[in-house]
């Protein structure tokens, strides 16, 4: 069964993904045989793992031992993985089968998957459209029937944005509790690793394999505390009261649909989230600030791309000038200039300080309901090459997502309705701490 | 216009951990092959994330309560910002806003120094630029000291000359020492120092521009630098120069100090809290248990020594200097607590013992095996002490005690090196030898003391070396 399967989506993608391109790369030899192994072993008595029957597909920014990496960069060209990420070894250890690495904004830094330094990936539901991004290709590979699950990472909404435009379901956990070891940095205090698929069930199933404290990474908690038990019928669901002028009208009568739907099974309240409308910059200056301290690391020295200069400085700024597509640098310059003397109150002090008082807005608002529920973006996905020139409207896109980040909080993307040209779109649902499992019976009601 | 030099120091001091800050890496000496002991972690491969070594934040703390800081229970580590081949990363983990010890001193013998702060930081890598004397014309990288644990130790600017900058230091080392922090080898950049000096007229209360000299790698380095400054700024401000803020680096073959980087061209660091790491969250319980565990220090020990046997402070240098010379000092009090042989005593570790440890490399860990038995030299000090043998006869005593593994209450009667001190047996000799030299015994009554050499030597001669010299000129005044 699960060579046939993962037989079966090397067929899919040798038959489509030259249109869709989600991949960079496909393992179908490793794939092949780990399927056939892990087959074996367990027909010989072996108790499966959690994940056995699953095919995986992982974002390009995850290390996995002896393969490539890249983060969709030119800088990482002909990288090797010298280790594992913890979230990878889990899935292995519970049996799943890794059928290749998905494209990305390089350094998950986008919202289209249009900065890959590869190529574009196109949304599996309309090639004209882009995918969303950061972790479009894995969004793309679980819309496409590429693979059962996939895992990407969210930073701002690189999760949630790109399910949201391919139809499919996408967590983003709670801060700490799944490990960052082995992914590579973008923004350490708001990446966190999340999975995409197509059922409730399975988004379940990966976030189990894949959550826990791990001794690597300080940042993860030692222990995850167990909430309250709470069917979907028992939930509180808090609406949102928001200024609706930057959203796309289908997006808006779409979200009174759910409200609707919702109303119905679980009880409702109206709650304010009154500084909403300072997470877009908040999130940018934070953002960028702690990449471009993370990217320092890229230097040519050590591993990737190295281009000689007549010194060592102008070798560093060959080597990272050509190595990073213009959104990287944008980001390093924003934040480096963010963090410079003279500015850092200004700017980054005045963000933290922006970001506690965002995040109390959420503890406020837990202390009457149990989830909370927002359109997961404001416009469904928009045509490749719409955006690419106007990084503020692309920025803008995040708007509901990024809040989440900031709050350290977990979120889900829930495939919900359509436009009138077919595009889909999805419903956020947030909850407090450690509460996915809110999440996962708040998606219920949209089934 | 007399001038006053306002010195501060900024000294690094390599932890003696046996893994790195941020990872499991062990560390190893310089002479270990390049990039030997290295991992994903500190050649900051991508996707890693730094792991704190606990033994090395209870050092720190250590460190603090030794310099009477303030601890503080919660404190942040931030990321200090730059490029440099050697610094894998692009930046250091430091502590910048809340550092691990705050307000502390060190007192001097008459002063004392206030230290504004130490904090925990990472070592970076090693930039070699020649081998030996050949220059290369490319770089090479030996990442085995990047993560290496340090704490950074900032005095305030209450250092008022070279020498005390040189008193400080040599405080400050005993006791990371003492403590079993750093072996604070200069050499090998366990210890390494920055100074930052400026002038100020006589009684002003403002501050000179500050200058700061880097790199220095040796206690004469930061005393003659020092000097070098103070005459050098000394001068510029006659001659109405302006001292502008500046780096400089000390050349010791050249004896003076050279700019590196002005203002203009100084770093910024963008310093930011370092958010792979959860801020450090001290309890109250491991503070109490480091306290317990670092016990007197050697000040203390000290003040205690020159109350109780009525030394000078440079007699207790050596046995203060280490807690295994110490604990071996204080084997020897449990024989006696008599000043005399106690001072004795001291004058033989002080000579004998430092000189024989010193040429046998041996290390302070193992100075209690391989040291001779402590009663042995409190018996050396006790016959000193009793005119029992003379100083030859002690120094003989220590070397052959030390080949023949024998006591030296045995050894004194087999080797025959018991002074004579009987008065009469003595007294006889004098009398025979102030016949044959008539002459020498008048210039000595008319107050030649220098006149006795021949009368001596008689005695010593008829006694084979063993008449105690003093009891021969007691007799001789008698006569």
């Amino acid at each position: 069964m699960i060579v046939e399967k993962t037989a079966r989506y090397l067929e899919n993608i040798k038959k489509s993904d030259d249109k869709i391109k989600a991949f960079i790369e496909v393992w179908e030899y490793d794939a092949m045989e780990r399927a056939k192994r892990l087959e074996i072993e367990v027909k010989n008595g072996r108790t499966p793992g959690r994940l056995y029957g699953y095919v995986v597909a992982i974002k390009d920014n995850m290390l996995y031992k002896g393969k490539s990496i890249t983060a969709a960069s030119k800088i990482l060209e002909n990288h090797i993985s010298a280790y594992t990420a913890t979230a990878i070894e889990r899935l292995l250890k519970d049996d799943a089968v890794i059928i290749g690495r998905t494209n990305m904004d390089e350094f998950a830094m986008g919202s289209s998957t249009e900065n890959s330094s590869y190529f574009s990936t196109k949304n599996p539901v309309n090639t004209n459209y882009v995918p969303g991004g950061s972790s479009g290709g894995s969004a793309a590979a679980v819309a496409a029937d590429f693979s059962d699950v996939a895992l990407g990472s969210d930073t701002g909404g690189s999760i949630r944005q790109p399910a949201s435009f391919c139809g499919v379901y996408g967590l983003k956990p709670t801060y700490g509790t799944v490990s960052r070891y082995g992914l590579m940095a973008f923004s350490s205090s708001l990446d966190q690793i999340g999975p995409f698929a197509k059922s409730i069930d399975d988004i379940k199933a990966v976030y189990d394999v894949i959550k826990g404290y791990d001794p690597k990474d300080s940042t993860t908690y030692k222990t995850i505390p167990d909430v309250q038990e709470k069917k979907y019928s028992e939930l509180k669901i808090g609406i949102v009261d928001f200024d609706t002028n930057a959203m796309d009208k289908g997006v808006q009568s779409n979200f009174e649909k759910a409200i609707e739907t919702i109303s119905k099974i679980s009880k409702t309240k109206r709650i304010k989230l009154p500084h909403l409308k300072y997470a877009i910059s908040t999130y940018y200056i934070i953002s960028s600030s702690e990449a471009s301290s993370n990217l320092s690391r890229f230097d040519g020295i050590r591993y990737g791309r190295y281009v000689e200069g007549a010194d060592i400085n102008e070798s560093y700024g060959k080597t990272r000038g050509e190595g990073f597509g213009s959104e990287v640098k944008r980001r390093i310059i924003l934040g480096t200039y963010s963090l410079s003397a003279g500015y850092y109150d200004a700017y980054y002090l005045k963000a933290q300080k922006a970001r506690r008082i965002i995040k109390n807005d959420f503890v406020e608002a837990f202390k009457d309901v149990d989830v909370i529920m927002l359109p997961t973006t404001p416009t469904p996905a928009f045509k490749i090459g719409e955006k690419i020139n106007d990084p503020l409207s692309m920025y803008l896109n995040d708007i509901f997502t990024v809040p989440v980040n900031l709050a350290g909080i977990c979120a889900m993307n829930v495939p919900y309705g359509k436009s009138y040209d077919g595009l889909p779109y999805g419903i956020q649902f947030i909850s407090n701490n450690f509460c996915e499992s809110y999440l996962f019976e708040a998606a219920k009601c949209l089934l | 216009m007399e001038f006053e030099p306002v010195i501060g120091l900024e000294i690094h001091t390599q932890l003696k951990t046996k893994t790195k800050m941020f990872c499991r890496c062990e560390i190893v000496d310089s002479n270990s092959p390049a990039n030997s002991s290295i991992c994903p972690i500190c050649s900051a491969q991508p996707g890693v994330l730094p792991l704190l070594n606990k033994k090395a934040v209870e050092m720190a703390v250590k460190i603090g309560l030794a310099i009477n800081a303030k601890i503080n229970r919660f404190s942040v580590f931030a990321r200090k910002n730059y490029f440099y081949p050697d610094l894998p990363k692009g930046y250091q983990i430091s502590q910048y806003e809340r550092p691990v010890c705050e307000d502390g001193y060190i007192m001097l013998t008459d002063k004392k120094i206030r230290i504004k702060r130490a904090h925990i930081e990472e070592d970076a890598g090693k930039s070699l630029h020649s081998i030996g004397s050949e220059q290369l014309d490319f770089t090479l990288i030996d990442l085995n000291r990047c993560g290496v644990p340090l704490v950074e130790i900032v005095t305030e600017p209450d250092i008022s000359s070279p020498d005390e900058a040189y008193e400080f230091l040599t405080e400050l080392k005993k006791l990371l020492r003492w403590l079993e922090i750093s072996n604070c080898d200069m050499e090998k950049g366990e210890l390494r120092c920055d100074v930052n000096i400026s002038l100020r007229e006589n009684g002003s209360k403002k501050l000179g521009r500050k200058v700061e000299i880097k790199n220095l790698n040796s206690f004469k380095a930061v005393k003659d630098s020092l000097k070098y400054e103070i005459k050098r700024q000394s001068e510029m401000i006659k001659d109405n120069k302006k001292i502008e803020q500046d780096t400089r680096t000390w050349n010791a073959q050249k004896g003076e100090t050279i700019s590196m980087r002005s203002k203009e061209m100084a770093n910024d660091y963008r310093y930011f809290p370092e958010p792979d790491l959860v801020p450090l969250n001290l309890e109250q319980r491991l503070i109490d248990e480091i306290k317990q565990s670092i016990g007197k220090l050697p000040s203390q020990i000290r003040d205690e020594y020159i109350k109780k046997y009525s030394l000078k402070a440079d007699d207790i240098e050596v046995i203060t200097s280490n807690k295994y010379i110490n604990s071996y000092f204080e084997k020897i009090t449990n024989f006696t607590d008599d000043k005399n042989v106690i001072k004795n005593a001291i004058n033989i570790i002080n000579g004998q013992l430092l000189a024989y440890i010193n040429e046998n490399k041996i290390n302070d860990e193992d100075f209690l095996t391989k040291s001779p038995d402590p009663e042995h030299i409190y018996q050396i000090a006790d016959m000193i002490s009793k005119n029992e043998i003379s100083s030859a006869g002690a120094k003989k005593l220590f070397e052959q005690s030390l080949s023949m593994k024998k006591s030296p209450k045995i050894l004194v009667d087999e080797l025959g090196l018991k002074q004579i001190s009987n008065t009469d047996e003595i007294e006889g000799w004098v009398k025979e030898a102030v016949e044959i030299n008539k002459k020498a015994f008048d210039d000595f009554k008319s107050g030649n003391e220098k006149a006795t050499g021949p009368i001596v030597g008689y005695v010593m001669k008829k006694s084979k070396g063993k008449a105690n010299p003093v009891i021969v000129i007691d007799i001789l005044k008698k006569l």
